[in-house]
């Protein structure tokens, strides 16, 4: 790829759409071109489920007609992206990369893909994904495992694997993808590249196809943390159709560029840093964590001891959820049915063969969670410890500490098939993400260097609705480290 | 707030008493509508007695006078009224259910209704 606009920030492409310089049509060209370029698709990285090419390339002729006739595009003018299957949209399948949904078209659209279509936004494709977003690997698509573009032999996360592949390949600068226990962060961190986690509510969840109510959460992928910014900037703010959209204003996340972090205090703390951490993750971390206070924060370590419960209530609260959410898939509105004499029936073989084996197992563990019996010793126990956890994190915040920052993941990205044998070993990936996710906090993962030439990311963790902070501090690692994706 | 080991007075006994059996997934199976192979009930066993095993430490956080968890700002997602549908649908919705007749969608007959239905319009 050479003098690609694939290789200008979404804020720079914008602007050479909206001056004239660059043509939105050779924008969206150049990302196709791109997506056969690192073949994408099924033949290779299994990134990109469902893309039209025809009506992406229509939508920016549209765009570059309208600048041509004097209007004025919003910021994300020409700038090709893609969406998680599990985002609705109008004109691509919605299939969650569940059997069940295949070829499913929704009939409206995301409150998330709306904006970004208003910003000027062309939204090329779908991406690759863990069924139902149930996964830390995209292995468990029903579609085939997406690979990662630094190595081929690894996964690329998740469950939002697909959309971090497709911005390290460098098809595109933003994807969004969605977080339940670290969907973003995660995959970001194996992938070398941005992605945030917003405060519960930041968001609309209108059109996002619901696994876990109560932790489901848009995130976006960004080349860079000033591309991830401007996708959070344009979709976040209330939305009427989400009841849970917080009514609190939007800052200006971009201006967060030039806030920098003298005066911060950023906690590290302990439980994050065990004794079994991997040397060469901790190296990368403390790498990091001397680059914040040479620009002026103050480290101090601080200690969330419930922090080793955050993965075992994780797991009961998610899967309770899923149960719950998951019981529409039965044949009868929408979706796959196969036929069956009987209601039950057609119930269960719709449902038995829709579903694959990681939903499956948690839809059982959801379910047995929630039966009569059981219900106080794992659900409530659960969401009482979630509480703790919660109060534990506000606590550290009302502390005088501004962010924390730890590892975003254990390790750098696992080779396919390595955890697919022990559900439980697959969930542990998500040790260093699930607390923002319960607690509602907002997060960030970013590039903090490699290892064995794998990346590896940091995360900063903010209080609720502190994304402009925790944005000040992404800029600020991010110039201080000079990491590039 | 006191946390972590320091809740580790009262210790739950259902969580380490009470794990998955064959039966149980069959129970929990028909509860989600999920029908399970015979050939792989045994191994669902183990998956989840190995995923409960690691829930167990739950039992010893004392939670006694826990507050029930709400997201933050709650006052920031105020209830509203509860309204039909508001939202315009690009597309009909019988391209989306998988059988539908004059606007209804159909299923087939309940095990408990004896007739064919030949008389329904």
């Amino acid at each position: 790829m050479s003098s690609s606009t694939c290789d200008l920030t979404a804020a720079a492409l914008a602007e050479q759409v909206r001056s004239g310089a660059v043509s939105a049509r050779d924008a969206v060209s150049d990302a196709c071109s791109q997506v056969d370029a690192v073949h994408a698709g099924r033949d290779g990285l299994n990134a990109v489920l469902w893309e039209d090419r025809p009506a992406a390339l229509a939508a920016a002729a549209e765009l570059d007609r309208r600048r041509s006739a004097g209007e004025t595009l919003g910021a994300l003018a020409g700038v090709p992206l893609m969406l998680k299957d599990n985002i609705a949209t109008l004109g691509l399948p919605t299939t969650c990369g569940s059997r069940i949904l295949e070829g499913y078209h929704s009939p409206y659209e995301s409150t998330a893909a709306t904006r970004l279509r208003e910003a000027g936004a062309v939204i090329l494709a779908k991406t690759n994904c863990d069924e139902f977003a149930m996964g830390s690997s995209t292995e468990h698509s029903a579609y085939g495992p997406a690979r990662n573009p630094r190595d081929a032999t690894r996964v690329p996360g998740g469950s939002s694997g697909g959309s971090a592949a497709a911005v390290a390949a460098g098809i595109v600068r933003i994807a969004l993808g969605s977080e339940t226990g670290g969907s973003v962060r995660q995959p970001a961190s194996f992938c070398g590249v941005v992605g945030i986690k917003p405060t519960y509510g930041r968001v609309s969840r209108f059109g996002l196809v619901a696994f876990a109510s109560s932790l489901d959460n848009i995130g976006v992928f960004g080349r860079t943390v000033d591309d991830a910014a401007l996708a959070l900037h344009t979709i976040a703010g209330h939305d009427p159709r989400d009841a849970t959209s917080a009514q609190v204003p939007v800052d200006d996340y971009r201006a967060a560029a030039s806030d920098g972090v003298r005066g911060m205090v950023i906690g590290k703390p302990r439980e994050y840093f065990p004794d079994s951490l991997a040397p060469d993750v901790r190296d990368r971390c403390e790498s990091a964590l001397r680059a914040l206070k040479a620009v002026g924060a103050e480290i101090r370590e601080v200690s969330l001891p419930t922090t080793e419960y955050a993965i075992p209530v994780y797991y009961i609260v998610a899967p309770a959820e899923a149960s719950s959410n998951l019981a529409r898939y039965d044949g009868v509105r929408y979706g796959r049915r196969v036929p069956r004499a009987s209601l039950a029936d057609m119930y269960e073989a719709t449902r038995s063969t829709g579903f694959g084996q990681e939903v499956t197992r948690r839809i059982l563990l959801g379910t047995y969670v929630l039966s009569a019996g059981y219900y106080d010793a794992y659900y409530r126990k659960a969401m009482d410890v979630r509480a703790l956890i919660a109060a534990e994190i506000r606590g550290v915040f009302a502390s005088g500490v501004d962010l924390l920052f730890t590892p975003t993941t254990p390790t750098p990205a696992f080779a396919l098939g390595a955890k697919t044998a022990d559900p439980y070993e697959m969930y542990l990936s998500d040790i260093f993400t699930v607390t923002a996710n319960l607690a509602g906090i907002p997060a960030i993962s970013q590039p903090i260097g490699k290892i064995d030439g794998l990346p590896i990311g940091g995360q900063l963790l903010a209080p609720h609705f502190a994304e402009r902070r925790m944005l000040a501090a992404a800029y600020s690692l991010e110039q201080a480290l000079g990491v590039s994706s | 707030m006191h946390v972590g080991q320091k809740h580790a007075g009262k210790v739950g006994t259902a969580l380490m008493a009470d794990r998955v059996s064959e039966k149980d997934v069959r129970h929990v199976a028909s509860l989600a509508r999920l029908r399970i192979e015979p050939a792989k009930i045994e191994q669902l066993v183990r998956e989840l007695n190995g995923i409960l095993e690691h829930m167990d430490v739950l039992a010893r956080v004392d939670t006694s006078g826990i507050q029930p968890f709400v997201p933050e700002k709650l006052d920031a997602m105020p209830l509203r009224r509860d309204e039909g549908p508001s939202v315009p649908l690009a597309r009909p919705v019988s391209d989306i259910g998988p059988e539908m007749r004059d606007g209804f969608f159909l299923v087939p007959r309940l095990a408990t209704h004896e007739d064919d239905g030949s008389h329904s319009s």
